[in-house]
């Protein structure tokens, strides 16, 4: 048990790409946690996909020991936390767990969107706050100007902030000094009843489900009957340790310490991400706030696209959410795509992890239909229908008004691109409420709906300031909206998986996007298709795909039939692969292409 | 994978099969190869006419010892550029197969030939040597198209090479490429009308088509030129059925057309699903197997000098021999039969292959196609309509189960 004193907890705040998880890898290999051998680059993302895409999904932490200048070894706990809006609660619960944070800021870029929306997490946590200037060794450093940045649009002192290269090892050992020095020591009592806060969960092949702790009073140990006190239910410790980074057993951990334990515990879905542990035989008096569950923002039909794998999906589904409670699913039948999943994500970067997980880790092609947001429909008779799919769409005559989710979005972009980013906004029905400078930058705010965000927002304003906007939201709450059904119709057919609600103002131009680009993603076949995009039975966007009219083989090679075959087996291969609608046949690929979310 | 040789050939059966056989013979080498060609073509500095003529006729007589029953009812020499094959060469070959292979009455013997002023001095000598039809690979009739197409003759050369050939052959015929990149429906029109004017029998009218492992297919796919898109391509095939039709050289198969009678034999036995047996590098045949309906599908290995150490080794350069069943049978014999405007003789195919048409051809679709008006609406065969020709290979892929 280390003494209160000794200890720091601490997270890392800063926007993707400002150094993060780099910063993280040089401490540990500064305070010798890990050999050199043992080091890769984002020691703590360990899924593939997060070394990939070069961001944190899931919080990790590490302790590590460092000899101050005091003379004294510090135990000081890091607890790596998401950057992304999407697992925002997942970073709040982390930073409730701590008493400081890094707050990373690149020496070059400056103050980003996610850097304010983090830091006033942490301000909120009542967090000290260290500032550090990453990167400093970039010829592109303006490390005054960036100081006066943080001083100016965060209102915190960056006088003294840390300048540092996690990436060429400058000024690191700067850096563990201030944990030290500037971050506080936890408190508690060690000889109070036991109080520990359940920070995380998840399943682990080997050890069943971990637990990750955060011990406020008392200790906790191996052979300690626990009650968790939302859950209500009892378990016996087997198991108590940290990370160093590698899982190492302690004996016990006392007040101030994270650590993990293991108590033969079934499923990640038996504990509560903020729920209170205490002895079962001398609990606490008082059991901690706890936490908002996380709640599913975004939904989306997930289908197989070959329909024999539907039995896959689902197991597929169901091991990933062992993993992560924070996404649901349930049984969907479309006409046009057969038996699937609607699932709900915390956002769409959640969305896209999800999706290319099952890929790549379970080998399934998807087919996703076009993610909503949850409208409230409030019916003529007083009765409110949570409404995410719209095939569940009630009679429009006896809806009185729907509502949906808008958010407060912060966006920070370059001048010269404040133009096409202000028209983006505009184009998306959003309403400006605020528009200052940091430093060359436009700092705006604005409030936009949550589903055109969820449609193309993300890329839009990516595409438009050719990457130098940066975007955070938070959820604002609901008003009321002039929402329309929208189908699509194929040979007058409709087709389930393509009808979404959409804006009135936004159905014109959506209709005829969707029907410009089925016409050129459904193949000709015998007779001239309609596709039409109607609301009710209006129709406000049609294209026709004329009837095919040549499709033979010139030549045919002297007696080689075998090739002649081959080709007539790969279309029937093909053949397979689409989806019979009414008397068209629409390849698969169609259904990913015309639902995919980001437009080239 | 070793090769094939007499001795380790899976047993026959079939080989005491009496009857009719078309004999392709393929002559592998090119002064150039065009960028446009797939087929197993080589050019070769040196070719000794002597040891390849000896090599022809020892796979001849090597498939001979193992179906000696065959009577040859047509022979074909193909290439590759047979027009540059020794007259000699030629006449040897037709004996050796002559003599293997009883031949039937009226044996048609074609040989594929280029329009070059050298090749046509030839052209005598040929049809001294037992030649009786000839192709001629005019191309196109525009000298611009045939520098595109990587020919070495001129349209001029073409006419007269086409005069030698008909002054010394009754049957010939000639081959023309079209939907060629910036080709307008007038252009085809007027080229189409010259080509009608001097009166051929026999014509084959081919839309350019981009092949894997073509230059052509290299230059296509990064953009170097483009080819009439689908409703373009429709308008030139609809516009060469209606001229040659006017001419009374109805397309009798999908690119081939001519005057009743004046069919290609020796190409209808392909489409009709008969037998026949390939001779020479790359060449491909069907031969006949014990069971009803059952075939051989043999493949001759393709480089030049590796089916020569081959016969020279084992008698024969035979690649691949693969055991086709009945029921594929029944789909090949489809999917070649289709192309032709007579189509399919049910009765006769369900016997032949013993499985009735429905176990193969799905009804629905078929249905649907004839209230469509794309196939026929005829009992006794499958035919596609006018309007269905020009669709066969979406048309198969719904029809066949």
């Amino acid at each position: 048990m280390t003494e209160l004193k000794n200890i720091r907890n601490f997270s890392i705040v800063a926007h993707i790409d400002h150094g993060k998880s780099t910063l993280a890898d040089r401490l540990i290999q500064h305070t010798g946690a890990l050999e050199d051998r043992e080091m890769k680059q984002q020691v703590l993302d360990s899924m593939d996909i997060e070394r990939e895409r070069g961001i944190t999904i899931k919080a990790q932490t590490v302790r590590l020991e460092y000899r101050a200048k005091d003379g004294e070894i510090y135990v000081l706990n890091l607890m790596d936390t998401p950057g992304h809006v999407d697992f925002a609660y997942e970073v709040s619960r982390c930073l409730s767990a701590c008493e400081g944070s890094l707050l990373v800021v690149d020496a070059s870029q400056g103050v980003e969107a996610q850097t304010l929306a983090n830091v006033y997490q942490a301000i909120e946590n009542d967090h000290d706050i260290v500032p550090v200037l990453n990167k400093i060794d970039l010829p592109a450093a303006e490390p005054e100007r960036v100081r006066t940045q943080i001083e100016d649009v965060i209102g915190i002192d960056a006088s003294e902030a840390i300048e540092c290269s996690a990436k060429s090892g400058i000024g690191i050992e700067e850096v563990l000094d201030g944990i030290v020095e500037r971050l506080p020591a936890p408190e508690g009592d060690p000889n109070a009843p036991l109080k520990a806060m359940l920070v995380d969960s998840w399943y682990d092949s080997y050890l069943g489900v971990m637990v990750l702790v955060r011990v406020i009073d008392g200790t906790i140990k191996k052979g300690q009957t626990i009650k968790m006190l939302a859950a209500d239910s009892e378990h016996k410790i087997d198991r108590v340790g940290v990370f160093t980074p590698k899982g190492v057993m302690v004996p016990e951990l006392g007040p101030g310490e994270v650590g993990f334990i293991t108590a033969s515990i079934k499923e990640v879905a038996d504990t509560h991400v903020g729920d209170t542990i205490t002895d079962i035989k001398v609990p606490c008096k008082e059991a901690l706030p706890g936490f908002q569950p996380s709640r599913s923002v975004v939904f989306c039909g997930l289908f197989p696209a070959d329909t024999s794998e539907y039995e896959a999906l689902k197991e597929a589904l169901a091991k990933l959410r062992l993993n992560d409670a924070s996404f649901e699913f349930e049984t969907e039948s479309s006409t046009a795509l057969g038996f699937g999943f609607r699932c709900g994500f915390l956002g769409m970067l959640h969305l896209e992890i999800i999706q290319e997980r099952i890929n790549r880790e379970f080998d399934i092609e998807l087919i996703t239909t076009s993610p909503s947001v949850i409208y409230h429909i409030y019916m003529k008779n007083g009765e409110r229908v949570e409404l995410h799919n719209p095939a569940d769409m009630p009679d429009v005559t006896k809806i009185d008004r729907i509502e949906e989710p808008w958010i407060d979005a912060t966006i920070l972009v370059p001048d010269e691109h404040l133009g096409t980013v202000l028209k983006l906004c505009e184009d998306k029905r959003g309403i400006q409420e605020d528009l200052t400078y940091v430093g060359a930058r436009a700092m705006l705010k604005y409030k936009l709906p949550l589903n055109e965000v969820v449609y193309d927002f993300y890329d839009r304003l990516k595409s438009v300031s050719r990457g130098y906007a940066s975007f955070d939201y938070e959820l604002r709450g609901y008003e009321e909206s002039d929402l329309v059904k929208m189908s699509i119709l194929v040979n007058a057919e409709p087709v389930d998986a393509l009808s979404m609600l959409v804006h009135r103002t936004q159905a014109d131009s959506r209709g005829r996007a969707l029907c410009e680009r089925l016409k050129d993603l459904i193949p000709r076949q015998l007779f001239k298709i309609p596709i039409q995009a109607a609301i009710g039975g209006k129709v406000i966007a049609r294209e026709t795909i004329s009837a095919m009219r040549k499709d033979v083989t010139a030549k045919c090679y002297g007696g080689d039939i075998t090739r002649k075959k081959k080709l007539l087996e790969k279309q029937k291969k093909g053949k397979a692969k689409m989806r019979m609608y009414g008397k068209v046949e629409i390849p698969h690929s169609a259904f990913i292409a015309a639902l995919k979310m980001r437009e080239n | 994978m070793p090769a094939l040789t007499p001795n380790n050939l899976p047993a026959l059966k079939g080989s005491d099969y009496k009857g009719p056989a078309a004999i392709y013979v393929h002559w592998p080498f090119c002064q150039k190869k065009c960028p446009y060609c797939d087929f197993n073509s080589h050019v070769r500095d040196h070719v000794s006419h002597e040891t390849w003529r000896n090599a022809l006729v020892q796979e001849i007589e090597t498939m001979a010892t193992k179906f000696p029953n065959l009577s040859a009812k047509s022979i074909f020499f193909g290439g590759g550029t047979p027009s540059l094959m020794e007259p000699e060469t030629v006449y040897v070959v037709i004996e050796a197969i002559q003599k293997h292979w009883a031949p039937n009455r009226g044996i048609e013997i074609t040989l594929e030939a280029n329009p070059s002023s050298v090749e046509a001095s030839r052209f005598q000598a040929y049809k001294q040597a037992g030649v009786n039809r000839l192709s001629v690979g005019i191309q196109s009739l525009r000298d611009d198209a045939l520098k595109f197409l990587g020919r070495l003759h001129n349209a001029g050369e073409a006419l007269k090479a086409l005069e030698v050939a008909r002054n010394n052959f009754d049957r010939v015929s000639f081959d023309l490429i079209y939907a060629r990149p910036q080709q307008s429906l007038t252009d085809w029109e007027t080229e189409l009308k010259e080509a009608l004017a001097f009166d051929p029998t026999h014509l084959s009218l081919y839309q350019l088509t981009i092949e894997e492992g073509t230059a052509f297919y290299h230059q296509f796919h990064r953009g170097k030129f483009t080819l009439p898109d689908e409703d373009e391509a429709a308008e030139l095939y609809g516009l060469t059925q209606q001229l040659t039709e006017a001419k009374g050289l109805p397309a009798y198969e999908t690119s081939n057309h001519a005057a009743a009678g004046e069919e290609s034999q020796h190409n209808l036995c392909y489409w009709q699903g008969g037998y026949y047996v390939g001779i020479g590098p790359g060449a491909h045949g069907r031969l006949p197997a014990q069971d009803h309906g059952s075939a051989y599908a043999h493949a001759q290995i393709k480089r030049p000098e590796d089916w020569m150490k081959a016969v020279e080794a084992n008698g024969t350069g035979l690649e691949t021999l693969e055991y086709v069943d009945a029921e594929d049978r029944a789909v090949e014999a489809l999917m070649m039969g289709l192309r032709l405007r007579d189509g399919v003789d049910i009765a006769a195919w369900e016997q032949r292959f013993g499985y009735p048409a429905n176990q193969i051809i799905n009804n629905t679709e078929l249905l649907n196609m004839k209230t469509d008006g794309f196939i026929t609406d005829r009992s006794d065969k499958l035919q596609l309509s006018a309007k269905g020709r020009p669709l066969l290979n979406y048309i198969l892929q719904k029809l066949v189960t």
